[in-house]
């Protein structure tokens, strides 16, 4: 068994103290109370300051326990929410890539919800796929969500998956090593493995702890998603890199 | 002008300040936003700093040129979008405001507005103004302020003291504020203020003595797509190339440009405008005439309206008053938990009825109670009091127009709400669409600046950039749809004579 981390033991410390502490706590005082040299105090302090588990009072200067360690426990991101933040985001990736934009969560171990859709900007007819279920194994939005969560590992090792395509993934041991290459270069995708005809890049969307929370994508024909060689091409998977990044700052924001 | 990439929008609306920066595709690159503090001193009383306004739009452009990681020489134009008939005085000599601003939900005038209905009729201004006498107009806001201090009415009729709406602010600070700042407003918000002629587009001498407000304090009025000037702070050195009030600017963004294509905004209030070409069209089942829209020298175009006072800021209500949601999205997340409103009813006549009732006297209410309401029943019958309220306006269009709507385009904030988007297609029973940028209020004022400056060369192209991003259709059972639409109907009747005269007491 691999030996303890002191700098979480001492961050633990001081979270204790500024819990247990009527009133907001200076540097020095934490650096005494925890027998703790005063550099290293300051830059346990400004760590947990940056992931928001500690506030500083602005008048004096003091710490105290941040709003993020104290809704730890609080339900996930709304989905409804998710979707108005993301809103001005997703129609400026449909119109850049020329697809079809939707964004999903998983609500099963293998489920993703489609919570939010963008038409391909061509006017064609086409109908809203909000509250849609995906098979999580056979879609790029599934997968790129399905790379970060934590349960993935046990939930797929020896699970069979069910076949929709002679392109889908159906072996769970197969669809660990593409979420590796998944989580290397930080977009997933899937050329016809649900539905033929149709391709699709994903990249997740994270809250403003780095959490996984959804995942944004773009659906289209394998002719314009793909290059010559069927592969997904990385100019669009750029664009949708960067629309998932606006989204995160997005939901940061909310934070404030 | 060979590096102008982008266009600069600055969207000033009732609750917040947004600047939008938009490519020559009218795809939006960046967006900064900042939210301004609501005053509520008295019931029917809403204010807003407007010095608080003037520094979020120090803040949120150059906020939005960083994010668009652009410099600001290449900004082509600034185009103003602002919620309309917010009235605010101040001084020309310091810039400062005489008071906070009065805005267009604030229900202190309905004396002075009672009075002048009293001694000629609610529509004796209708013809020359397009506009019924009611509390949400501009007019009358001037008067309450200059009745309240004879010195203030004088420094007025010395052209010491200033009127504007929000735009008239903007440009007046943006171009150098005490130092020479241009005193301006446009043809679409000065048809709000209940001052302007709306055929000859000039202040009318008869209106000003109806609200004793004098000329000198004034903007003068221009077109909505012209260079007024110049910006000396925020983007020193870009041309200011429009302003239109918020819905007219909707209206541009959605490429109504001809008559009988139509829109509605969904944000704190809803606002549904209909293109009604070249003469103004006056509505005999409460709709208003206003403005759309004038392009420089050309002839102006004129619009419908049908103005809803209460939807988004009801479940800002819900939100901040009663506190049953943390986040405005969250309605619907509530709403979905049960089918249907449970019998139950929410008339948020806050600032009395708008269209097409024009009830000041009316106020709000909750009607159809029993121990079966839960919260989500609530959040329910919020969502349905804007889908109810959008087919009223829509009945009134249909009666004026004499031709029934086929679709509806939407746009705003409200319209990521799926549940209140269908909601809408099965009250109206026509399909409801919104396009790619549902920020076109913003991209209005993005167009009509762009105008102005060449960055797009004429009208007619900016359709090419309009696309259908989401489409709901109907699919309520039509017997349903009378059963609750009298529901709702006998609901809005029951809100109807609820204020009594007493200007200024607690009940008011």
């Amino acid at each position: 068994m691999p030996g303890t981390v002191q700098s979480i033991e001492r961050a633990a410390a001081v979270l204790r103290l500024l819990a247990h502490s009527p009133r907001p706590l200076g540097v020095v005082e934490i650096a005494n109370a925890l027998s703790l040299p005063k550099g290293t105090a300051h830059g346990i302090i400004r760590t947990l300051h940056n992931v928001g588990f500690v506030a500083q009072d602005q008048r004096s200067g003091r710490y105290r326990l941040g709003r993020d360690l104290l809704q730890l426990h609080d339900p996930p991101l709304d989905h409804n929410e998710l979707r108005a933040r993301a809103l001005n985001w997703t129609d400026t990736l449909a119109s850049r890539t020329g697809e079809a934009v939707r964004i999903g969560v998983l609500t099963a171990p293998l489920e993703v919800t489609i919570v939010h859709h963008v038409f391909r900007p061509d006017d064609s007819v086409q109908v809203m796929e909000v509250g849609k279920v995906l098979p999580a194994h056979a879609c790029a939005l599934g997968k790129a969500v399905l790379a970060y969560h934590p349960d993935s590992s046990t939930v797929l090792r020896e699970a069979t998956l069910e076949e929709f395509t002679a392109r889908t993934v159906t072996s769970g041991r197969s669809l660990l090593g593409q979420l590796s290459t998944v989580r290397e270069r930080g977009w997933a995708s899937d050329v016809e493995e649900l539905t033929s005809g149709e391709a699709g890049i994903a990249v997740p969307i994270r809250d403003h702890g780095g959490t996984v929370v959804a995942s944004v994508g773009i659906t289209g024909s394998p002719q314009t998603v793909c290059d010559g060689g069927r592969n997904p091409r990385p100019r669009l998977a750029a664009r949708v890199l960067e629309i998932s990044r606006a989204i995160t700052g997005e939901l940061a924001i909310r934070r404030e | 002008m060979t590096r102008a990439s982008y266009v600069a929008a600055i969207d000033q609306g009732t609750t917040s300040t947004r600047c939008i920066l938009f490519d020559h595709a009218g795809r939006l690159v960046s967006v900064a936003q900042r939210e301004h503090r609501q005053f509520f001193p008295r019931p029917g009383w809403v204010e807003h700093d407007a010095v608080e306004i003037w520094r979020n739009v120090e803040r949120v452009v150059p906020q939005a040129v960083a994010q668009a990681r652009a410099e600001p020489d290449q900004i082509a134009a600034i185009g103003i979008a602002n919620q309309r008939e917010t009235s605010v005085l101040w001084e020309r000599r310091t810039g400062r405001p005489v008071r906070n601003a009065i805005t267009w939900q604030d229900t202190r005038t309905a004396a002075i507005v009672d009075q002048l209905s009293a001694e000629g009729g609610p529509d004796r201004f209708r013809h020359r103004s397009g506009l019924p006498l009611m509390t949400y107009f501009s007019g009358a806001r001037i008067r309450w302020m200059l009745d309240r201090d004879p010195v203030l009415r004088e420094q007025a009729e010395r052209g010491e003291v200033l009127f504007g709406t929000m735009e008239t602010w903007l440009i007046w600070n943006l171009t150098g504020g005490p130092e020479g700042g241009l005193h301006i407003t446009d043809v679409t918000n000065a048809s709000r203020t209940m001052l302007m002629d709306i055929h000859r587009l000039t202040w009318d001498d008869e209106l000003l003595e109806a609200f004793t407000v004098p000329r000198g304090m004034l903007p003068q009025i221009r077109s909505n797509v012209e260079v007024f000037g110049t910006a000396t702070s925020v983007l020193p050195g870009v041309p200011i190339g429009a302003a239109l009030g918020d819905q007219q600017a909707a209206l541009f963004g959605q490429t109504c440009f001809s008559a009988g294509e139509a829109k509605c905004t969904y944000g704190t209030g809803a606002f549904l405008l209909l293109n009604t070409g070249a003469d103004p069209v006056h509505s005999s089942h409460g709709l208003v005439s206003t403005v759309g829209y004038k392009v420089g020298a050309e002839d102006p175009v004129y619009a419908l309206e049908g103005s809803i006072a209460v939807t988004g800021s009801l479940v800002q209500w819900l939100r901040d008053r009663l506190g049953i949601i943390s986040s405005a999205p969250e309605i619907e997340t509530l709403a979905r938990e049960v089918d249907d409103n449970g019998g139950c009813y929410i008339v948020p006549a806050f600032s009395g009825l708008f269209a097409p009732h024009w009830h000041s006297e009316a106020r709000g209410l909750i009607i159809g109670l029993t121990s079966y309401i839960t919260k989500a029943h609530l959040a329910r019958a919020i969502l349905e009091a804007t889908a109810w309220q959008t087919r009223e306006v829509v009945d009134a269009m249909n009666a004026d127009s004499g031709l029934a709507l086929k679709g509806l385009k939407v746009d705003g904030g409200m319209t990521s709400d799926h549940l209140l988007m269908q909601t809408i297609a099965d009250v109206l029973d026509v399909p409801v669409e919104r396009p790619m940028v549902s920020e076109t209020v913003s991209l209005g004022a993005a167009y009509a600046a762009g105008l102005a400056v060449g960055f797009w060369p004429e009208l007619k192209g900016l359709r090419r950039h309009w696309h259908r991003a989401a489409r709901w259709l109907p699919e309520m059972e039509p017997a349903r749809r009378e059963r609750e639409y009298g529901n709702w109907r006998r609901a809005v009747e029951r809100t109807y004579d609820w204020l009594q005269h007493d200007e200024d007491g607690p009940g008011t």
